[in-house]
């Protein structure tokens, strides 16, 4: 039995990390070894990154390389599985609450486009408009119409349609799906669901009974129109580490009704502008870098709002040189600076005191201006017939070509 | 030019559209015109002509007693709590094509101003008749609102009618309510209606959900079924450069670039320093600095070929036998 987090029994001063809370202790910095201790995750090193390597044949992914994905359940037995031969899909997905998306929002699929390219494998998207409407109280239109414009900043990340099926609570729920959905519920006791997800008497219903919903697209049964007659079909899930306690929960109940447990491969938490404490929010539009912001909005916002570990004066930075620890300039380059020498370079410059921090920031706009060009561009080919075709129920023929 | 007063009174008499009209003399504010027009059983109307950061237009028109705080309308409209001010006086005759002190919701006739937003107070749909200068200070006209929707429909606009004094809580969670009433950045081709926006369309990522022409010439219509607009937009803010399942121009993009990178990677220095192996070199950059953007032009080719088939495919008719 994995280690399940109880959240009744957490004294006060403990970070918070699940689907709906993320805060680190004392307004400080989240501890990613107490998080993978404490959750029974294993660490993603070195040498996983190398046999990836080895068996895609490419340069494995910057994130990968630079620890950003750095925590997994189970991925050694897809490897394993994938060097005999047998594939796997991949599951990830997003809560449609805000139109506005963040460079935080696009990590997992910028990852997963990546694993889909390199392992040559299909994926399904899950799009929770009715966790949104239910936790955030909106219209259930109104979630739909978020899940829609959300799909199209997804599709803008890359995906192969030939490959990919979207998918939105709202629409897809019933038949397969909802069966396995009853098969899990049976095998999740109120008790239990309690202890991982914090509910209480005065939550409703529909949140309580949400958990499943999340689960079952890990099974290929799921998706009877996808994978009919591959119920062995592995299942691997890349997300973000706070998405866990879905899926240990899901670990645990499917042994229980014949299915294989999906792995995870998990990230870390993309810090806002203002710093690892400070928190990236849809209404403060300073604490992080939006997909749609202009060359102008990114350069204003590096310059004004990003947290950084240079000193108060120009003599002081040459002398003792760049906290690199809170850097935000250099923490987003470790996300999105693809070329590893120059970042050794910066990093090492930088913390000398030799490099200066405006030059830091500079570098940084233009890495994120092309980023967000890039995105602009691709999201602009997206048109409601295309969202339509990902989002259709059809069979995908060359899925594992 | 643009409209005149006489050929607005004709067009509300064409559409058999009631009202009455009052001449007097030339009046600059509401109280002016109130000293005219104000103890003849209609409304008075209160219009102003806003602009936001972006450089788009808002003419709001609203009755005299309406409170209207444009800091709050500016939050409502997703512009940020000081995004509206009032549009300086030369743009009311570039865009609206009316003198000073005549701001009216019917100055939207003018091609000039197809691309203003129109926000509308719902106060006046309880109104009898309210008063609006027909496009000159010289003489207010009263109809109601039915009036007032009848010639807007006939010029194509939409006409809504909105909570002016609402004042609801915009936020992370609570997306600004009148989001939908911020028209697209760059104005609109002359030959292509504009419909006004639909209350589904997405706010501040101006390529949102405009359909891209180059791949889908055979569909002048989109389908029916849901109530978004297409508003086309002017070449070169919203055509995207990369190409759609155009073979042809995706060709030209992909040659485009990677004559770019050759260009950039031969010069005088580069040719002394590699000498004989530059084209090696040359060779072996190109593919490394192109090859993940190039993959990524050519998975957008297909999406959108694969649309365009998909379409095709749900609306293809059974093989007859």
């Amino acid at each position: 039995m994995e280690k399940t987090e109880d959240k009744n029994q957490q004294p006060e001063e403990e970070q918070v990390v699940n689907p709906w809370e993320v805060s680190a202790k004392d307004g400080g910095k989240i501890d990613y070894d107490k998080l993978i201790d404490k959750f029974g995750c294993q660490r993603l090193d070195q040498s996983f990154v190398d046999r990836v390597q080895r068996l895609t044949s490419r340069p494995p992914h910057v994130f990968l390389r630079r620890g950003v994905f750095f925590a997994h359940r189970d991925f050694n037995d897809i490897l394993d599985a994938y060097e005999r031969g047998e594939k796997f899909y991949l599951y990830t997905g997003r809560g449609p609450s805000s139109e506005a998306l963040h460079l935080g929002h696009l990590i997992p699929f910028m990852f997963t486009k990546y694993l889909q390219d390199a392992f040559k494998v299909p994926l399904v998207i899950q799009l929770t408009d009715d966790e949104k409407c239910m936790w955030k109280n909106l219209s259930v239109e109104e979630s739909q119409r978020l899940a829609r414009e959300n799909a199209k900043d997804i599709i803008a990340c890359g995906f192969d349609i030939s490959k990919t099926f979207i998918f939105s609570d709202f629409d897809y729920v019933g038949g397969a799906f909802y069966k396995n959905m009853v098969k899990v519920a049976k095998c999740v006791t109120y008790n239990k669901v309690v202890g991982i997800f914090g509910f209480t008497g005065e939550d409703h219903i529909g949140k309580v009974s949400f958990p499943p919903v999340q689960a079952v697209p890990s099974f290929p049964s799921s998706f009877p129109h996808l994978f009919s007659g591959k119920d062995n079909l592995r299942c691997l899930i890349p997300c973000a580490i706070d998405q866990d306690p879905y899926f240990r929960m899901t670990r645990d109940v499917a042994p229980r009704i014949g299915y294989h447990k999906p792995a995870l491969i998990e990230s870390l938490f993309f810090p806002a502008l203002q710093g690892e404490n400070g928190k990236m929010s849809a209404s403060d539009p300073n604490s992080a870098i939006y997909v749609t912001d202009s060359a102008k909005d990114i350069k204003y916002k590096v310059n004004k709002h990003a947290f950084t570990g240079g000193q108060e004066s120009i003599e002081k930075h040459r002398q003792y040189g760049a906290n690199l620890e809170v850097d935000i300039p250099i923490k987003y380059l470790n996300f999105f600076l693809e070329d590893d020498a120059e970042l050794e370079h910066i990093k090492k410059e930088y913390g000398a005191g030799r490099m200066l921090t405006g030059e830091v920031k500079k570098r940084l706009s233009e890495v994120l201006t092309e980023l967000v060009e890039r995105h602009r561009r691709a999201r602009a080919a997206v048109t409601d017939e295309m969202v339509d075709a990902f989002m259709a129920v059809r069979p995908l023929p060359n899925m594992f070509d | 030019m643009g409209y005149s007063k006489d050929q607005l009174l004709a067009r509300l008499k064409e559409l058999q559209i009631e009202f009455s009209q009052y001449e007097h003399p030339v009046v600059l504010t509401v109280e002016a015109q109130a000293k005219y027009v104000g103890n003849l059983g209609g409304a008075l109307s209160k219009n102003l002509f806003l602009k936001d950061k972006k450089h788009r237009y808002y003419v709001v028109s609203a009755l005299a007693d309406t409170k209207v705080d444009l800091k709050v309308l500016s939050q409502r409209l997703g512009l940020g709590k000081g995004g509206l001010r009032m549009a300086p006086e030369e743009a009311l005759g570039e865009i609206l094509q009316v003198p000073l002190g005549c701001v009216t919701p019917f100055a939207v006739v003018n091609e000039s101003a197809r691309h203003v937003s129109l926000l509308l107070d719902q106060g006046f749909k309880n109104q009898e008749c309210c008063f609006f200068h027909p496009l000159a200070n010289d003489m207010s006209i009263s109809l109601n609102a039915h009036g007032l929707d009848k010639i807007l429909k006939s010029i194509g606009r939409n006409p809504s009618y909105i909570d002016l004094e609402a004042n609801p809580p915009v936020g992370k969670d609570q997306p600004p309510d009148l989001a939908a009433y911020v028209p697209s950045d760059s104005p609109v081709l002359p030959d292509l209606p504009e419909k006004a926006p639909s209350s589904q369309d997405s706010t501040g990522d101006s390529v949102g959900a405009a359909t891209k022409t180059a791949a889908f010439t055979a569909k002048a219509v989109k389908p029916s079924g849901n109530a978004k607009n297409v508003k086309e937009k002017s070449a070169d803010s919203a055509r995207p450069s990369i190409p759609a399942a155009d073979a042809g121009k995706f060709v030209e993009e992909l040659l485009d670039r990677a004559s770019a990178l050759l260009l950039s990677e031969i010069s005088e220095d580069s040719i002394k320093q590699h000498g004989g192996q530059l084209g090696a070199e040359v060779a072996n950059n190109v593919k490394k600095y192109l090859r993940e953007d190039l993959k990524n032009l050519a998975t957008i080719f297909k999406n959108t070929a694969y649309t365009e088939g998909f379409y095709a495919g749900t609306r293809c008719q059974p093989k007859r036998l």
